[in-house]
């Protein structure tokens, strides 16, 4: 029996008050859609899990839509890939014969291929860079969050690989397999050019087979590691001897099949996998036949494959709990449905618009990952970067954010191992593994560098501007009605009347009571150079305190 | 009686002192004042401290500790990578066993009778993802068991049962244990709570604002922000002893700049010096995932594997001779442990696959030096399932150490590691009995008590409530919640609930106590 299940075991038969919270949820709500009301804050919800952050335009848009509506609208992602990452750096130290040399400043790298390893270091913060990028600028659907989702769980890491167009294809194919068929990713990505290389397949010979991705494959992709009994070390073995023989060719970076170094034997596998056996071929079109039949043969394991994936996307999206309620309401119709084609957008579909979804007990509680935050920050906040005219700064803005998340241990494109972000994973603390003595500092200085002084480079500064930010606020030259409306963008979690009142009083007023105050000097911001100072004085340490409080790193 | 304890027993909560620094008279308090620190000096030389290497990947054992007895076999199994039987490292007393070529340093420390190794490190049923070895060892689970608290965690819970209500303490001042990096282990894990902290700069903290706290509801997003909220504080709390402790460190001995885990040690070395009571320092290292190309195909004692060996041996050597210097080598031993070692037979990527046991070491002044076990037997024509099997239990060499340097009577050990392991003679005699551990147990805020520990069937559990809802629930090792013996409101006060335990397995329990945003874990254990 799980742990979970056992913890809330018997709660039916005396269910008659709801249990206060030990560490687990007393949530009975399931997938029949949320039809409550649909306010900022519930859209807020929605888009703080499946976007980076809620801008207030964006908050508006959706409020339009309705609940069904704004799923839908999250859902209808471009197959389109974003502009490819531009070449942001000189050739100093560049080899001059490396293709990189031609590659003319401000055009993109991804079509030259470069086997210099100081252009590749290059490209790869360029690559990095680029990615923040995309996360800041994405438009109004989940896209980006799925493709962190998708990072994560094909982890692959730059610094193994070292190959920076490789990790332009493997972004690429995240991208457009963003919402596809999971079935099919698995295809692709085993032989993508990126995880062939960081697992070892392209070295994966008949005389000694290697394992890396053979036993990733099953373990941490498609079965995970807590469906026992389970899948054996034979299966692995096996799977490794089904793999091997695909090459990468250094010319062009195509993946190809050398027949030589493939395993022509049959492969049999465990009792877990009814004893199945692939038989051994000869070439590629057969070797790929082999990969499909491996496949197939794991797919066929339906509820452990469907279950797995269900319960890590639940994991992203909603809480990392899972009591038998969720497991019976939530887990298994979802996988039941994803188990029929493999199909991810119905199943997310199902779940966003869910009661489960929008339960208040779903609410709040995700601790904020290092990206989330930051580019979260960047775009509620609606920081201005320089734009793509200025791709130099662009870039350098957007390295100096990727390395803020890697001070914090989210480093894009450089996880920590195989197995992903361990705040994904790991039991029992999962996103708590984000703060700790170290992190949460570096959350707090990250947080008064950008609502202080700013980051400066090149005499541009990135930096909050807490008047153009109160601008958007709904009767922001009322103090109530402007902590109502920040609240509503910046906190998933409530405050009490008192500390509303309290920091109205002590921050926004100075400790005076009479709101015309802040009401005169706000209406006058425009005016004169002294009101709008006295404003800009008066936001600055308020932002600052909401952002300071814990409450702020959830989500 | 140690001049702490004195000092402590015979003054009042406050004094004005009649000692006079450069003229002036001095107000000051017990020992939690810094300054009654500050005047009493740095040094605690009765604390002993544990430092835990961790060489993330699963470590090649079969290229770092070398069969020579067998050298062929060896050989055999793994031409591609074997080092060159000339290359190997000799060690004082044997002609059987000798190190990689890159670990001078640790030949040199076992020739000054300061490391042991021990040989074949595992555990039965061993497990080969990266993912889930790691949590057996940092756990101290059986290989089919899942534990959600890691026995370092578990140690520290039984020794400040408190923590974290009313921490730090007079007794306690400073982290009961400091990971040096950015990520939290599963190891300072306790039955509830991290018991550990997480840094990587000791002279750098952050000063959090004060919050008005709003009373917390029992939802997810309430248990999230206290969490936060704990972090927030600890971090303020132990910030400043962390770096008065640093500051109180001006020369170290040298470190090389490019090994990451020499620079961390660096820091453990620095905070041990400083004062810290901290028991135990956990830091870590990458890279031994050598699936491939963890040698040379030219030269097989260089490479990415050599380099690892380097890098862990120099690390180690650095921090032993700075220790020396500093005047505290006799508080220290360290071990090293990886999740699993390497396959037999190398693969055609020279490099070797996920395998099974492999060799541990525990150095220091006060370890009994030496090769535990044998070399690993290497089947002649080592296919590639071949693995070594383990001949020391990993959990063998935590409960030692727990036993024998940290002086942990046996009843504690047993609810700490969860079962009974072999006794290692791993440090020397002497080394316990000169610390005045069990005087932490009274420490903190003391919630819930059950008495009789241990117990054969029935223990009664009293708490101490601020009123309000509180709540009493008995949980396994696993997490799971067995029982729940109380759960309503009540008035401030305190109280006993009985636990009875007849019908269920003998081992550890938790009482797990709940008031409103407080809560606390009183370890329990079911014998005979």
């Amino acid at each position: 029996m799980d742990r979970r299940e056992f913890f809330t075991l018997g709660r039916r038969a005396k269910a008659t008050s709801p249990m206060p919270y030990g560490g687990l949820r007393q949530i009975y709500s399931g997938l029949t859609p949320y039809a409550g009301t649909w306010t900022a804050k519930e859209v807020s919800h929605l888009l703080k899990r499946t976007m980076f952050g809620a801008k207030k335009a964006d908050i508006d848009y959706f409020l339009s839509l309705g609940p069904s509506g704004a799923v839908d609208a999250l859902l209808n992602v471009s197959t389109a890939l974003p502009a490819p990452p531009l070449k942001n750096y000189d050739n100093t130290d560049i080899d001059g014969a490396d293709a990189d040399i031609a590659v003319a400043p401000g055009t993109t790298w991804v079509n030259a291929i470069s086997t210099d390893g100081t252009a590749n270091g290059k490209r790869g913060n360029s690559l990095k860079s680029w990615w923040v990028g995309n996360m800041i600028n994405q438009d109004r659907t989940i896209r980006e969050k799925m493709v962190l989702f998708w990072h994560n769980h094909w982890s692959t890491e730059f610094s193994m690989y070292e190959t920076a167009t490789y990790g332009y294809r493997y972004n690429s194919l995240l991208t457009q397999s963003a919402l596809g068929n999971f079935k099919k990713l698995v295809k692709d990505m085993t032989l993508n050019v990126a995880m062939l290389r960081y697992l070892n397949g392209y070295l994966n010979t008949n005389t000694a087979p290697d394992e890396n991705y053979a036993r990733e494959l099953q373990e941490l992709f498609t079965l995970g590691k807590e469906n026992n009994p389970n899948y054996t070390e034979e299966d692995v073995k096996a799977a490794a001897k089904v793999l091997t023989g695909w090459r990468i060719k250094p010319e062009d970076e195509s993946v190809f099949f050398k027949p030589e170094a493939h395993d022509k034997t049959t492969k049999t596998f465990s009792s877990f996998f009814g004893g199945a056996a692939i038989a051994g071929r000869s070439d590629a079109a057969g070797a790929e036949a082999e990969i499909d039949e491996l496949i197939n043969m794991i797919f066929a394991k339906q509820i452990e494959v469907s279950e797995f994936i269900v319960k890590k996307l639940y994991t992203w999206f909603v809480y990392y709990t899972i009591e038998p309620d969720t497991l019976n309401n939530v887990i298994k119709p979802l996988a039941q449905k994803f188990a029929q084609n493999w199909e991810i957008k119905p199943i997310l579909s199902e779940l966003l618009k869910s009661e489960h979804f929008f339960d208040p007990l779903s609410q709040g509680c995700l601790i904020k990952s290092p990206i989330e935050m930051i580019v979260g920050l960047v775009r509620e906040f609606e920081v201005v970067i320089p734009d793509a005219s200025d791709y130099v700064n662009q870039y350098g803005m957007w390295d100096y954010l990727r390395n803020q998340a890697e001070l914090m241990q989210q480093n894009i494109a450089d996880p920590p191992s195989v197995s992903g972000w361990p705040a994904y994973h790991q039991l029992p603390q999962y996103y708590e593994m984000w703060i700790n003595h170290d992190t949460m500092p570096k959350r707090g200085r990250f947080i008064d560098q950008l609502i202080g002084t700013g980051y400066m480079r090149n005499n541009i500064t990135l930096k909050i501007d807490p008047v153009a930010f109160t601008e958007k606020i709904t009767d922001a030259h009322l103090p109530d009605a402007l902590i109502e409306g920040v609240l509503d963008i910046l906190y998933r979690v409530p405050l009490s009347a008192s500390r509303k009142a309290s920091i109205k009083t002590q921050i926004l007023l100075l400790g005076q009571s009479d709101e015309s105050y802040w009401t005169n000097y706000w209406n006058a911001r425009n005016i004169d150079t002294t009101s709008y100072n006295v404003v800009y004085n008066r936001l600055q340490p308020l932002y600052k305190y909401l952002m300071n409080l814990a409450e702020y790193q959830l989500a | 009686m140690k001049r702490r304890d004195f000092f402590k027993k015979t003054l009042p909560a406050s004094v004005t002192l009649p000692a006079l620094l450069n003229g002036f008279s001095v107000k000051a308090f017990t020992e939690a004042s810094p300054l009654v620190q500050a005047l009493m000096g740095t040094a605690t030389d009765t604390d002993k401290v544990l430092v835990l290497i961790q060489l993330n990947g699963g470590n090649d054992g079969l290229n770092m500790v070398i069969p020579i007895d067998t050298y062929a076999d060896y050989y055999g199994a793994r031409k591609n990578i074997a080092i060159k039987q000339n290359k190997i490292l000799p060690l004082k007393g044997t002609a059987k066993t000798g190190l990689h070529p890159s670990m001078s340093g640790l030949q040199t420390l076992f020739n000054e009778d300061k490391l042991a190794i021990i040989q074949a490190v595992g555990y039965p049923s061993p497990n080969f993802s990266h993912f889930r070895a790691t949590d057996i060892w940092m756990t101290a689970s059986d290989s089919d068991k899942i534990v959600n608290s890691g026995w370092v965690g578990r140690y520290l819970n039984s020794e400040f049962p408190n923590f974290p209500n009313g921490y730090p303490t007079a007794q306690m001042p400073d982290p009961l244990a400091i990971q040096i990096g950015s990520v939290a282990s599963l190891a300072l894990q306790g039955p509830s709570f991290p018991m550990g902290m997480t840094i990587s700069n000791p002279e750098d903290f952050y000063n959090f604002i004060d919050h008005l706290t709003d009373p917390l509801p029992p939802t997810p997003w309430a248990k999230e922000l206290a969490y936060i909220r704990m972090i927030m504080d600890q971090t303020e709390l132990y910030g400043n002893v962390i770096r008065a402790a640093a500051a109180k460190v001006k020369t170290q001995g040298s470190y090389p700049g490019n090994n990451d885990l020499a620079q961390q040690l660096r820091i453990v070395a620095r905070l041990v010096k400083g004062g810290l009571k901290t028991r135990v320092y956990m830091v870590s290292t990458g890279g031994f995932d050598t699936h491939s190309s963890q040698v040379e195909a030219a030269d097989t004692s260089i490479g990415g594997h050599a380099k690892l060996m380097a890098r862990v041996s120099d690390a180690i050597k650095c921090f032993m001779d700075d220790l020396k210097g500093l005047g505290v080598e006799d508080r220290v031993i360290g071990m090293t442990f990886s999740e699993f070692g390497r396959r037999i037979k190398s693969n055609s990527s020279l490099g070797t696959d996920h395998g099974a046991a492999a060799p541990v070491f525990v150095f220091g002044k006060n370890v009994r030096p030496g090769i535990f076990g044998t070399n690993p037997e290497i089947p002649t024509g080592a296919g590639g399932n071949d693995n070594v099997p383990f001949q020391y239990d990993f959990r063998s060499i935590y409960a030692s150490i727990l036993k024998q340097w940290f002086c942990v009577n046996d009843v504690d050990l047993q609810t700490i590691m969860l079962k009974n392991f072999q006794n290692l003679p791993l440090c020397v005699n002497t080394a316990c009995g000169v610390t005045g551990i069990d005087d932490v147990r009274n420490d903190g805020e003391q919630l819930i008590i059950n008495y009789p520990n241990p117990f054969v069937e029935r223990t009664s559990i009293t708490f101490n409530t601020k009123g309000g809802h509180t709540l009493v629930q008995i949980i396994d090792t696993m997490g799971r919640a067995i029982k729940t013996l109380t759960d309503k409101v009540y008035t401030s006060g305190t109280y006993t609930v009985t636990f009875d335990g007849y019908g269920l397995p003998l081992g550890v329990y938790y009482a797990r106590f709940q008031n409103g945003a407080t809560q606390q874990v009183r370890a329990m254990l079911k014998t005979r």
